[in-house]
């Protein structure tokens, strides 16, 4: 099991410095340093936000440093700040018994990121449901269609921008 | 709308087989053996499956969007709905999700409590799942046996919560009231007698020539598989992925229980069976372990302005009145950050992920479901099999489609 501290820490230098031991901070800095952008250590959990272009290497990275399972991947609209929209990835590691959230950051007018359905075969349904709730597109997806809303649906109901009734 | 990749999976032809060209076969969302909603669309090339697409979103309600709208204690119910087998359960993660953001400590009964009643909330999720699954199968009486038993647990919830099925009983803080007089006698009586219950349904089941080979070697999945499918849960255990996050990453005083994590390296629906009848007789010892050392005390955190005073002291205090009516009309805020809680429940690995801007509403509530995963992998334990087989496959994952398509 990972040793964790019971602190806040929400500069990325703090985090890298007082979780440097730390199977997951080690693997994306072995990997590419340049591609984290933030970390943030609040609440008993790891943040690690990422480049967008990175994203499917960085979860090769951990996943090659023992973050086995990929558990769940959702969005978060910050409208109308910018950069827009927010997708949290957490993996589980089996054998750490800890769970780590990757991070990235896409902005309007075409939110779009490579699909990691190549690293995990179960993104695929979370994947079409952010594509569905949300309209952020999956590059290389292999069957990016709807998943919960009708295929002749107008809009993404999550999206901050979209009345909680519905346009009627 | 983006374009969107890939074809309407009615619109694709048919592949020609071996015995000429295949049939495409819709399966449900009315069908019997479907449970619920789920809507299949097969391919099929004589009685051999070649291509299963399961088509869900009948029962998408929305609830994602709603809980933005609604107070954090107002979003309390709503999880009631989703995974409508298991309230407790669902309570339970969302308020833990909740009580990490507002770093809330809760006294020790509640606690016990919650665990107490996460495990008959599994039992009742195990009965529906082995007297529905059996059922699709063609034995019929098992399914009187396992609603008997359940109809104990509905009335105890309803004894406790004062609701059957949508209990919200666990809440934000705690509990939402003093477990009634005499409901441990209650619980005592049900335990005692159910392992013998669990044994006249194996009694049923498990020399059942029949269901033995209805169910042994169909439906397999190997470690690898299930990891890179996403399946957890009694699925996960019965292919030899020995994680349970009660054990592994305890929550709600899990650490203080004494149990074991049953597993299996067949990953066959069988498999899967016997895990999950050797769950519900441990699920029994933790419920024994919490009558027994049910802890004295409160079943509520010390957090006024978070807590709805008592009824006794609002007509009393001047204080708890202010803070009944700010609670009521107001909500409360709970402090920025985003977490995420996982629990183990009777389908597998559930998880909340609450984001808080500050306010008192929700700035985002996502639910990580077993069976929405557990979905993906049903092509690859039915691909090649006959067409019986995917029945069977489906009432091996155990799922419920509110859960699904929230």
């Amino acid at each position: 099991m990972v040793d964790l501290p019971k602190i806040t820490l929400a500069d990325k230098n703090a985090v890298l410095e007082a979780l440097s031991g730390h199977p997951a901070v080690k693997a994306i800095l072995g990997w590419n340093p340049a591609a984290l952008t933030d970390a943030r250590f609040d609440r008993g959990e790891l943040t690690l936000t990422i480049v967008p272009a990175e994203i499917r290497a960085a979860c090769l990275a951990v996943q090659a440093a023992g973050y086995n399972f990929f558990e769940d991947m959702t969005a978060v609209d910050w409208f109308p700040q910018s950069p827009r929209f927010q997708l949290s990835y957490h993996i589980l590691s089996h054998a750490f018994k800890e769970r780590i959230r990757l991070r990235v950051l896409l902005d309007e007018p075409d939110p779009s990121i490579d699909t990691i359905t190549t690293v995990w075969p179960s993104a695929n349904y979370y994947e079409r449901e952010v594509f569905d709730l949300f309209g952020v597109r999956f590059e290389g997806h292999p069957n990016l269609r709807r998943i919960l809303l009708p295929d002749d649906w107008q809009g993404h109901p999550l999206r901050k921008d979209y009345p909680v009734e519905g346009y009627r | 709308m983006p374009d969107t990749i890939g074809t309407p999976v009615l619109e694709a032809p048919p592949a020609q087989g071996s015995e000429g060209q295949h049939m495409v076969l819709n399966m449900g969302p009315q069908h019997p053996a479907t449970h619920g909603v789920l809507r299949l669309v097969l391919e099929i090339d004589g009685e051999t499956v070649v291509r299963l697409y399961p088509e869900i979103g009948y029962l998408h309600t929305g609830i994602e969007k709603t809980c933005e709208a609604k107070f954090y204690h107002q979003v309390v119910p709503l999880t009631d709905r989703i995974d409508y087998l298991g309230p407790m359960a669902n309570n339970l993660c969302y308020c833990l999700a909740v009580e990490k953001l507002l770093e809330l400590e809760i006294p020790p009964k509640a606690q016990w409590m919650r665990v107490m009643l996460a495990e008959l909330t599994r039992l009742n999720s195990h009965l529906i799942w082995l007297g529905t699954h059996a059922m699709d199968i063609g034995a019929l009486t098992v399914f009187l046996y396992t609603f008997r038993e359940r109809e104990e647990i509905l009335r105890l919830f309803e004894a406790v919560a004062g609701q059957r099925m949508m209990t919200s009983y666990i809440r934000i803080g705690g509990l939402a009231l003093e477990p009634p007089v005499g409901f441990f006698d209650r619980v005592q009586a049900f335990i005692r007698t159910f392992p013998e219950k669990i044994d006249e349904y194996s009694n049923l089941l498990t020399g059942n020539p029949i269901f033995i080979n209805r169910l042994k070697g169909v439906g397999h999945l190997s470690a690898a598989q299930v990891v890179a499918l996403g399946v957890t849960g009694p699925v996960a255990r019965a292919s030899g992925i020995d994680f349970d996050v009660r054990r592994d990453m305890p929550y709600s005083s899990y650490e203080k229980f004494q149990f074991k994590v049953p597993t299996s390296t067949d990953g066959d629906v069988w498999a899967r069976y016997l895990l999950r009848i050797a769950e519900m007789r441990e699920s029994v010892k933790i419920i024994q372990q919490a009558l027994d050392g049910m802890p004295e005390g409160r079943i509520t955190a010390n957090a006024p302005k978070i807590i709805l005073p008592d009824r006794e002291k609002m007509k009393t205090q001047m204080e708890a009145l202010i803070h009944h009516f700010k609670i009521v009309t107001e909500g409360f805020a709970v402090p920025a950050g985003e977490v995420y809680q996982s629990i183990e429940t009777g389908h597998g690995l559930t998880g909340y992920y609450v984001v808080s801007d500050g306010t008192a509403k929700p700035y985002r509530v996502h639910m990580r479901y077993p069976g929405f995963a557990s979905l993906q992998a049903l092509e690859t334990m039915c691909k090649g099999r006959l067409l019986a087989d995917v029945v069977a496959v489906i009432g091996s994952i155990d799922i419920v489609l509110g859960e699904i398509d929230r």
